[in-house]
């Protein structure tokens, strides 16, 4: 959108921003508090930060697919898993695990386009199963292939070599270096072109496509990009274990937290994976030690968002103050 | 013969999946959503067979006599209440509270029952099975639940046809407006149509209970995958389509179980996926049900 297609009527469709000193400023703060957190922080802390990341990238993509693209994917975990095994693989094969990370969510995303070819024929409810039978159908694979520890699992070779401090604080920032890169890439494409596309599609999919938005062609780039964000999410996982096992790399628990907290935290915004993952945290750790309770809770919560606050907490937040804080959109401002 | 009963055997499946199937058939002909709970219910329904029948002192298999109008109430009330709020939001907040259903479900039955797997136990009954040869057995039960499969659907297809409230759900199901303007609570109807179908899945949960275990994630991973992929397989919208797609899904499994039991799950995914591929609109179904 230009600001030559507006009527000069004194106004100007500016791109909503913060001022660049005020942009840079905090992200360095942001970036470097959480890249010190292993020194700075108890291990304590730092474990459980390393389990916000991971969340945060798996409620990030969720919502990219759910809230943006339309697609209720209920079989995420698949691509959490084939994550975990590329990275198993790569790593029995030699290779640094570290170093392996890109290239297991690579092996998920490539995995992934076939894959959008079979689902996409079907719509709304029976897409969503679909997911859930390809994410069984490749952990099923996965269990028959002893090389990758069939149903008990293997330990992630290549880690052995670190201490452990080293271990705990290289794991941490594998997921926050992850975290980022999902978060930041997550932004800009919401800035871009293909942004503007999956907001018109979030707000009418009709609307979008008589306006000329390539809708199909969109869902599956977004569907491959949740794939490899997954992905990646399992391949740090299976660092931080650091053990590869089925039951916990395909788990529909992953699916459970990453929806959950997209919802209660505001489905179709940028900002709500965030609260989101954090109203999680809050929650898990206050609820520690009471077993499955703790999903029974944010389950029922997020059930009570989607019927009776579907913007979430930050749709609220938004629409008393109208404050933004990853601003996407356009504003009309006064010349 | 070994294949023969491989396939009489898969036949056999075939009857759960498609008792497992029409409620979700149902379901998504009549208000184009997909209850994710389905499963779940089913196995709530397995869970009451198994631990509050017994407090009746009535014989064990009465069970279902008791408990599948009990789920009628449930699957009416649920539509009239959760299910009908979602669904005046959107088909989206429709999948989201349901899968919300689904994951309380089975987190509460982990907690109060544990992961162990529950049996519901009809004595004897169970074990009598019929020798047609040396190496075919037919189980009577599950050739029951493949005769009670076959019944349920033809009596959904009467009752759809020739009473009055089945032509008023398959009117709310063509064009809810119209319907409507005609005089038809649609809420109603929906309530209907839902009780058909909790009670349907709950026959089939207390069934699937007798023949094997349940488990709280049996719901999930289990009924509705199968259910799914029977509807699929035969068609989405036709209800004869899902008896057929029931029992190649079954048949399909028993194959893949042949050559390893590891493969049974696998193989019925496999025909899915290849349906999928080569037939997307199932063996029965019209190219318009998709969309």
């Amino acid at each position: 959108m230009s600001a030559t297609l507006v009527p000069d009527v004194g106004r100007t469709v500016v791109r909503a921003n913060y001022h660049p000193a005020t942009l840079v400023g905090g992200s360095v703060v942001v970036a470097a508090f959480f890249s010190a957190a292993p020194w700075i922080l108890p291990a304590a802390w730092v474990s459980v930060l390393n389990n916000f990341f991971l969340l945060l990238i798996l409620a990030t993509m969720w919502n990219l697919l759910a809230g943006y693209a339309g697609m209720v994917s209920i079989g995420q975990q698949g691509f959490i898993g084939l994550g975990s095994y590329a990275l198993l693989y790569l790593a029995l094969k030699g290779m640094n695990p570290f170093a392996a990370i890109p290239l297991a969510a690579l092996v998920a995303g490539v995995i992934a386009v076939p894959v959008t070819f079979l689902l996409f024929r079907l719509r709304g409810g029976y897409f969503s199963v679909a997911t859930w039978v390809v994410a069984d159908s490749a952990m099923l694979v996965i269990l028959s292939i002893s090389y990758l520890g069939g149903g008990t699992g293997r330990p992630m070779p290549g880690l052995t070599s670190l201490s452990p401090t080293e271990y705990n604080h290289d794991s941490y920032l594998a997921t926050w270096l992850t975290a980022l890169v999902v978060s930041v890439g997550t932004y800009l494409l919401l800035r871009s072109r293909l942004g503007l596309v999956l907001a018109s599609m979030r707000d009418s999919e009709t609307a979008a496509r008589s306006s000329g938005a390539k809708v199909t062609s969109t869902r599956r780039w977004i569907f491959v990009i949740a794939a490899m964000g997954c992905g990646a999410a399992g391949a740090v996982l299976a660092i931080s274990q650091p053990f590869v096992q089925p039951g916990n790399a395909f788990n529909i628990n992953w699916l459970a937290e990453m929806l959950f907290a997209t919802i209660i935290g505001g489905i179709g915004t940028v900002e709500g994976p965030i609260i989101g993952t954090i109203v999680y945290f809050v929650l898990y750790q206050t609820l520690q030690g009471l077993g499955a309770w703790y999903l029974i809770i944010f389950g029922a919560l997020a059930v009570a968002v989607a019927l009776w606050q579907p913007g979430g907490v930050w749709g609220l937040v938004r629409d008393k103050t109208r404050f933004e804080l990853l601003p996407v959109g356009y504003r009309v401002r006064e010349k | 013969m070994t294949w023969t009963n491989v396939i009489v055997q898969g036949i056999l499946f075939g009857g759960f999946y498609a008792l497992f199937a029409c409620g979700l058939s149902l379901l998504f002909g009549v208000m184009r959503i997909i209850n994710l709970a389905h499963g779940d219910i089913a196995v709530v329904a397995g869970y009451t067979a198994v631990f509050l029948v017994p407090h009746l002192h009535i014989a064990e298999v009465w069970g279902f006599v008791v408990v599948v109008p009990i789920f009628a109430l449930v699957g009416y009330v649920l539509q009239r209440t959760l299910l009908q709020a979602a669904l005046d939001r959107s088909p989206l907040t429709t999948l989201l509270v349901t899968f919300g259903l689904s994951v309380l479900i089975e987190n509460l039955l982990l907690e109060i029952y544990t992961a162990n797997g529950q049996s519901v136990n009809i004595g004897s009954l169970i074990g009598n099975s019929w020798q047609v040869n040396s190496v075919i057995y037919v189980s009577w039960f599950q050739l029951v639940v493949l005769i009670v499969a076959v019944a349920v659907l033809g009596v959904l297809q009467v009752y759809l046809s020739k009473t009055n409230t089945g032509r008023l759900i398959r009117a709310v199901s063509d064009d809810r407006e119209a319907a409507q303007i005609c005089g038809a609570n649609y809420r109603h109807i929906f309530g209907i149509a839902a009780a058909i179908a909790v009670a349907t899945v709950a026959l089939a949960g207390i069934s699937y209970g007798i023949l094997t275990e349940l488990t709280p994630t049996t719901g999930g991973s289990q009924v509705l995958l199968y259910a799914f992929e029977a509807v699929v397989i035969g068609g989405i919208g036709s209800l004869w389509g899902t008896l057929i797609g029931g029992i190649l899904l079954g048949v399909a499994q028993q194959i893949g179980a042949h050559y390893n039991p590891a493969y049974q799950v696998l193989a019925g995914h496999v025909l899915f996926l290849a349906i999928l591929a080569l037939r997307p609109q199932g063996l029965f179904g019209k190219k318009e049900a998709l969309t």
